[in-house]
């Protein structure tokens, strides 16, 4: 080895040595997270499910049939499961597994596109409350006063009663809903940043409050809401299924998993799968959700009323 | 203390306003895009003379700070409109349905205060054992079970299987009208572990951390020092002050359950307010879904006082902390 390519080497080696211990706040989190044994879990079976769901247009239909064909040929409803249709097949000789599956990306994309909502106008209003106090802040929380005084499903209700039950009204509804939770954590949590000396500093150095607000205060006010955020995709999960469920949410004929319990609901003894598995399905996707959320809070640290 | 309840009630004032003037938004006819009279006659034709009338009715021609006047003085007054397909009026819809509500909030909050505080004091008091990985696992569990999913799996379970396998010996009734063999308090059962399990799981949840905190505190530790027995300890000492929080957990959740009923009256078929709010869903009978939203949100309003009022009661810090202010 010539003196060059061992001094490069030894660099690298200190550089490696230093890598290893530089400590960040999200370097440590990952490494609490990874030993959280039920997150893991939880992280495991929603990439699961992401990946089925992404794919399913590849081999769900070729091997189970597809979730909209009706199958009305005499012994094709209600068949109980067997090896072709593993979830069994509904009133309409529909495969359930197939519909289960489907199912799924209404569930993702409601909770995904529902949270996004929320963050955006939480996140705004929230800033704004926690950063200029006064007049904004009274203002931001007594809606927030107002939001929280309707009981949450009822205002669901109320308010797709208005914009009439559809897939994208649905989300609207529970994306509207969620900001008043997500303006509250973010809030705090900018009152107890705002207060360090590092932003006096900066304030000191003549940086203009947008500067401030995301250099110095958005990503040390940001974990809170990441777990939170986390935690309320399994809420708008179960919501839009309770929707759905009682005719506000999803309509038929698409795969969700909220009406395929509706629909189950009159044949519940007759054919009890019909039951089990879209109720099954909501329950791991929401857990593994909960177990997530739960695990960045241990992680990050991040201390919550529950 | 009378400043502060004072204090308290003028507070409610704006949330008022702000939950009228949504409600007025969402409910009230030519605020929104839409035919207004269409909302209320439905998809049948009508007669000029008939469409008139209506908008006479409704004051759909008054300016809409003229229509939210009509509207809160109705509400004051205890006038919730008529429902559009029976014609009788929505406060009379729902006073039938409330005690029916009611009886099942109470039921459940009975099963959530029993199997909540025990589940929580256990797993406290024996951290990481067993009996706690259980209750933490389960709670985590319950919490992320649809409720109505929960509803269903009782009924085929208790309702059907363990009918069919005892030969209809021991089996759970699923409604009122599924039989009239048992005594009345039977049929709540079902629907009454249902509407409890999630707020179930919250109570074991709050419990057991308020209990680990009082746990750790000084007093606790005197306590033992002067040779108090371990259950004096925990019920006497640790437990009256962990409560606090649970209670008033407690009351805040028997406002939600009210409205959380929907879902469970719904899968149980119970004859509540939640159920009758769900049909009218189905009816497009707007002035009963409404009326039905604005019944409970004042509901919750007035036990959210209440429990605040007991709370400052319970604490003299809260109403000394108030009135500084």
């Amino acid at each position: 080895m010539s003196p060059a390519t061992r001094r490069a080497a030894s660099a690298l080696e200190i550089d490696e040595v230093a890598g290893s211990t530089t400590r960040t706040l999200w370097g440590d989190a990952f490494r609490r997270l990874r030993r959280n044994k039920l997150a893991i879990a939880g992280l495991v079976w929603i990439t699961i499910v992401v990946v089925l769901t992404i794919s399913a247009d590849i081999w769900v239909p070729p091997l189970f049939g597809d979730p909209l064909t009706v199958r009305t040929a005499p012994g094709e409803s209600l068949q109980a499961p067997s090896f072709t249709h593993p979830f069994g097949t509904d009133k309409l000789g529909r495969d359930v597994f197939s519909r289960v599956v489907y199912g799924a990306r209404v569930s993702l994309t409601v909770g995904i596109i529902a949270v996004s909502i929320s963050l955006v106008i939480g996140l705004i209003l929230g800033a704004l409350s926690g950063y200029y106090g006064g007049f904004i802040d009274a203002l931001v929380m007594r809606s927030a006063d107002v939001f929280f005084a309707f009981p949450y499903i009822l205002f669901a209700i109320a308010l797709i009663a208005v914009l009439g039950p559809s897939y994208r009204n649905v989300f609207i509804a529970i994306g509207i809903l969620g900001w008043p939770s997500i303006a509250r954590v973010f809030r705090s949590s900018i009152l107890s940043v705002k207060e360090n000396e590092y932003v006096d500093a900066a304030r000191a150095m003549g940086a203009s409050d947008l500067r401030i607000m995301f250099r110095h205060i958005m990503p040390n006010a940001v974990a809170p809401i990441i777990v939170y955020g986390t935690m309320s995709i399994g809420g708008a999960i179960i919501t839009e299924a309770a929707l759905s469920f009682l005719g506000m949410g999803v309509q038929p004929p698409t795969p969700s998993w909220g009406l395929m319990l509706s629909d189950a609901k009159s044949l519940m003894f007759r054919a009890p799968w019909l039951t089990i598995w879209p109720g099954f399905a909501i329950l791991t996707t929401v857990l593994a959700f909960v177990l997530m959320g739960d695990g960045m809070r241990d992680a990050l640290d991040v201390k919550m009323k529950d | 203390m009378i400043k502060y309840v004072f204090r308290r009630i003028l507070q409610m004032i704006p949330v008022f306003i702000g939950v009228t003037v949504l409600l007025f938004i969402l409910r009230a006819p030519g605020v929104l895009p839409g035919d207004p009279v269409r909302m209320i006659t439905g998809e049948r034709p009508i007669s000029d003379a008939l469409r008139e009338q209506i908008i006479k009715k409704h004051a759909l021609d008054q300016p809409l700070h003229k229509q939210y006047y009509i509207y809160v003085t109705n509400l004051l007054k205890g006038d919730l409109g008529e429902s559009y397909q029976r014609r009788t009026s929505v406060v009379d819809i729902f006073a039938d349905k409330f005690p029916n509500t009611l009886r099942l909030a109470l039921a459940a909050i009975v099963i959530e205060i029993i199997v909540g505080i025990a589940a929580g004091i256990i797993s406290a008091v024996r951290q990481y054992s067993f009996s706690d990985v259980f209750v933490t696992l389960s709670t985590s569990v319950l919490v992320s079970v649809p409720v109505f999913w929960l509803g269903m799996l009782l009924q085929i379970f208790f309702g059907i299987r363990l009918k069919e396998w005892t030969g209809g010996a021991v089996f759970l009734p699923m409604s009122q009208m599924s039989s009239s063999q048992f005594p009345d308090w039977v049929h709540l059962i079902l629907p009454a572990i249902t509407l409890a399990s999630v707020s179930t799981a919250y109570v074991a949840r709050i419990m057991r951390s308020q209990m680990l905190e009082a746990m750790g505190q000084d007093y606790i530790r005197t306590a033992e020092a002067k040779g108090l027995t371990r259950r004096a300890v925990i019920f006497r000492h640790a437990l009256k002050n962990a409560l606090i929080p649970v209670v008033t957990f407690v009351g805040i959740d028997f406002g939600v359950m009210m409205s959380g009923a929907i879902l469970t009256e719904t899968v149980f078929s119970w004859p509540g307010v939640g159920r009758e709010i769900f049909l009218a869903v189905g009816q497009r009978d707007w002035p009963v879904v409404m009326g039905g939203v604005i019944i409970i949100v004042v509901i919750v309003m007035i036990i959210n006082l209440l429990v605040d009022l007991s709370y400052a009661v319970l604490d003299p810090r809260i109403r000394y902390g108030g009135a500084q202010e």
